[in-house]
């Protein structure tokens, strides 16, 4: 009994190798979908996949290749994150895209880099994504602009003291959190820094800190689930001053901490959903009937059918993988990392995608949103662009 | 200086407290089997996602019963699964089984919550602010300890006084021994679970209307400091870990208060280094030093 048990679990194993037709692309999809970013994770994910039921197929070179998603977890986790990245490599894809989550996103260059296949990073902002890796590209903008445009709207609402918290030892928070020092002191302003543990529920205590130094505004850039906790417990305290984040916090979940209470909660972001130029609608109203259809992604969009800007940038990338598929008229991954630097890709709906030298879109837009506490949705309160930074 | 240290004192005695019907569970079960549930932490998770999806569809009044019968159901029926086969196994296995229920438990919650952070129910007076001095915080803080202290007198004239209670006793001083007096030992030790569970389901209760999100890995932090605070206390001894919950509850605030914050956590470790070194037994441990 055993050994046929065994027999048949080798063949088990067999069969995908066996089931490959000839005309098959992968592309691999690097994500999270579990940890604390798991959540962030999955509806990036659903922004590649509702992009490949879209266009399920790719002309390289004169024929006609089926896409498949090829789906890891790498948890959250800068080590574990080396793993997923490895099965990546191994099952053969062609380009990877992802990961939510900077400090996933280095861990896995590293790999992608030694393999020679080459990454496209969808929302990881922290500069050393690119800047460290040879094969990794990036459609969205970074940490020093996000932390620029942060620390000029605290400025905006009259802060002159801000308190940032960040967690021990993330890359993506703590990256984001000097950029926002660096800018907001040069504004003129002052900034108390302090870090909390993995793991930790208790926010008072620093919540307490904060208003004990007096500060006008907080800033916090971390994983949602802190957030979340921060923000309840900042309202109970009856704060006064707002909550600053980066595009981390763009998450229903936040808005679900924030419903009904007395608090301000302002994050900067890659897209607004209520853009009504072009591609940018019609992905809004198709990506939110797509979800209503199918409940099992609704549930990986924390259950809502409000659209994520990391959803958008999904989206954007899939089609950016395409393009690139496209250019290099080859499934090889050499081919494409040579391909990737001249692909523009105009139609994306967070905004024209076309990299500069040293793999990051060229993007110089954030919006700047407030969280709604009566529709539980984000109001848009403005857009900043480079140019206009002091 | 004293209105300035009101919110951490408050928020301290709180968590103690919360860490203290957590610990309570995993010393219950330590003087008992000798086992060290790691699955404990997760059961307390589980209870909070019990809360949430219960409270969607059914009033507090109902909900709150049940929750408290689900958690018992699982810490039940985890016992009976994972721990209850390998009674007669190397405790090594029965703890590395533990292991596994914890992580098990944990994905399924992954699994059937889809990862995303849950937001915990607002629950009538617990959740209103309260106004203490100079300090705002949740009625759920002043709650917190007085219902701990409570529970667990409670939970001490149970140990005492009643025949479940002597046999719960006679069980941790010598299992075989109490066996062949003819001491059912599987009631005795599902009792204990059943109360470790029922203790947490209500910890759970007071923790996430303090910290309203719940995620699937959130119980494991709180889990580990409330084991600490059972071996602080000396692991086996009731009374040991709450008083060891409160002091690492108002120690790890006052450490954040003094500017240390990142160094919280490593106080609380470095805590459970220093007891293991000079006092092994902890503070109101068995003294006599166990054969291996």
């Amino acid at each position: 009994m055993k050994k046929i048990l065994a027999i048949l679990l080798t063949v088990a194993l067999l069969i995908p190798t066996f089931a490959l037709a000839d005309n098959v692309v992968k592309i691999g999809v690097f994500e999270p979908s579990s940890g604390d970013n798991g959540a962030g994770g999955k509806q990036e994910v659903l922004g590649v996949e509702y992009a490949n039921t879209l266009k399920p197929t790719v002309t390289i070179g004169g024929t006609e290749y089926t896409v498949q998603l090829v789906n890891v977890d790498n948890q959250s986790d800068s080590s574990k994150a080396v793993t997923a990245a490895q099965e990546l490599v191994s099952s053969g894809v062609s380009l990877v895209l992802g990961s939510y989550g900077s400090g996933a996103s280095m861990a896995g260059g590293d790999v992608f880099a030694e393999a020679g296949v080459p990454a496209i990073g969808l929302s990881c902002t922290n500069p050393s994504v690119t800047t460290l890796c040879d094969y990794y590209w990036r459609i969205c903008f970074l940490d020093p602009f996000q932390g620029a445009v942060m620390a000029n709207f605290a400025n905006s609402l009259g802060a002159k003291k801000a308190y940032v918290l960040t967690m021990l030892g993330e890359d993506y928070g703590n990256g984001l959190g000097h950029y926002f020092t660096q800018a907001f002191e040069g504004l003129g302003g002052e900034v108390i820094s302090e870090t909390f543990p993995e793991g930790t529920s208790d926010f008072t205590a620093y919540i307490n800190n904060a208003v004990n130094a007096g500060v006008e505004a907080i800033f916090a850039p971390c994983a949602t689930t802190y957030a979340s906790l921060i923000i309840d417990q900042a309202a109970s305290m009856n704060v006064t001053f707002p909550l600053l984040a980066g595009d981390t916090w763009e998450s229903s979940v936040i808005l679900e901490a924030a419903a009904g209470k007395k608090v301000d909660v302002y994050v900067s972001t890659f897209f607004d959903e209520n853009d009504t130029s072009g591609p940018a609608s019609a992905f809004v109203s198709g990506f939110k009937a797509w979800l209503n259809e199918n409940a099992d992604k609704k549930t990986n969009n924390g259950g809502n059918d409000i659209v994520a800007a990391v959803s958008a940038l999904g989206f954007d990338g899939y089609n950016v993988a395409l393009a690139a598929l496209e250019a290099a008229g080859s499934i090889d991954p050499a081919d494409i990392a040579a391909a990737l630097p001249g692909v523009v890709y105009e139609d994306a709906v967070t905004g024209s995608i076309a990299f500069d030298e040293i793999g990051d879109a060229k993007k110089d837009m954030a919006y700047v949103k407030k969280a709604n506490n009566d529709t539980v949705a984000f109001d848009f309160v403005k857009t900043q662009s480079v140019a206009g930074l002091e | 200086m004293f209105n300035q240290l009101l919110p951490y004192l408050l928020a301290g005695v709180s968590v103690g407290g919360q860490y203290a019907l957590i610990a309570v569970g995993y010393t219950m079960v330590y003087g008992i089997l000798r086992l060290i549930n790691f699955a404990h932490g997760d059961v307390f998770t589980a209870a909070g996602f019990f809360m949430v999806y219960l409270m969607a569809s059914m009033p507090l009044g109902v909900a709150a019963p049940l929750v408290i019968l689900l958690t018992v159901a699982l810490g039940f029926t985890l016992e009976r699964v994972a721990y209850k086969p390998l009674r007669q196994a190397p405790r090594m296995s029965v703890m590395i089984s533990a292991i596994g229920a914890s992580y098990l438990l944990q994905n399924l919650m992954w699994y059937v919550t889809g990862g995303l952070a849950k937001q915990y129910p607002v629950l009538p007076l617990l959740s209103d602010s309260v106004q203490i001095g100079a300090a705002s915080t949740k009625v759920v803080t002043l709650v917190t300890p007085v219902l701990t202290v409570l529970l667990v007198v409670a939970l001490q004239l149970l140990i005492k006084h009643t025949k479940i209670g002597m046999a719960m006793r006679a069980v941790s001083v010598d299992f075989e021994t109490s066996q062949l007096m003819g001491i059912k030992i599987n009631s005795v030790i599902s009792t204990t679970f059943i109360i470790g569970s029922a203790l947490a389901a209500v910890g759970s209760m007071l923790y996430f209307t303090n910290y309203s999100t719940v995620t699937p890995t959130v119980g494991a932090m709180p889990g580990l400091k409330a084991f600490v605070a059972a071996v602080f206390g000396g692991i086996g001894s009731i009374p040991g870990a709450v008083i060891g919950a409160f002091i690492i509850g108002i120690c790890e605030n006052l450490i954040k208060a003094a500017g240390y914050t990142a160094f919280s956590d490593a106080f609380t470790f470095a805590l459970l280094i220093l007891v293991l070194l000079f006092r092994p037994t902890g503070l109101f441990g068995e003294k006599t030093a166990e054969k291996v």
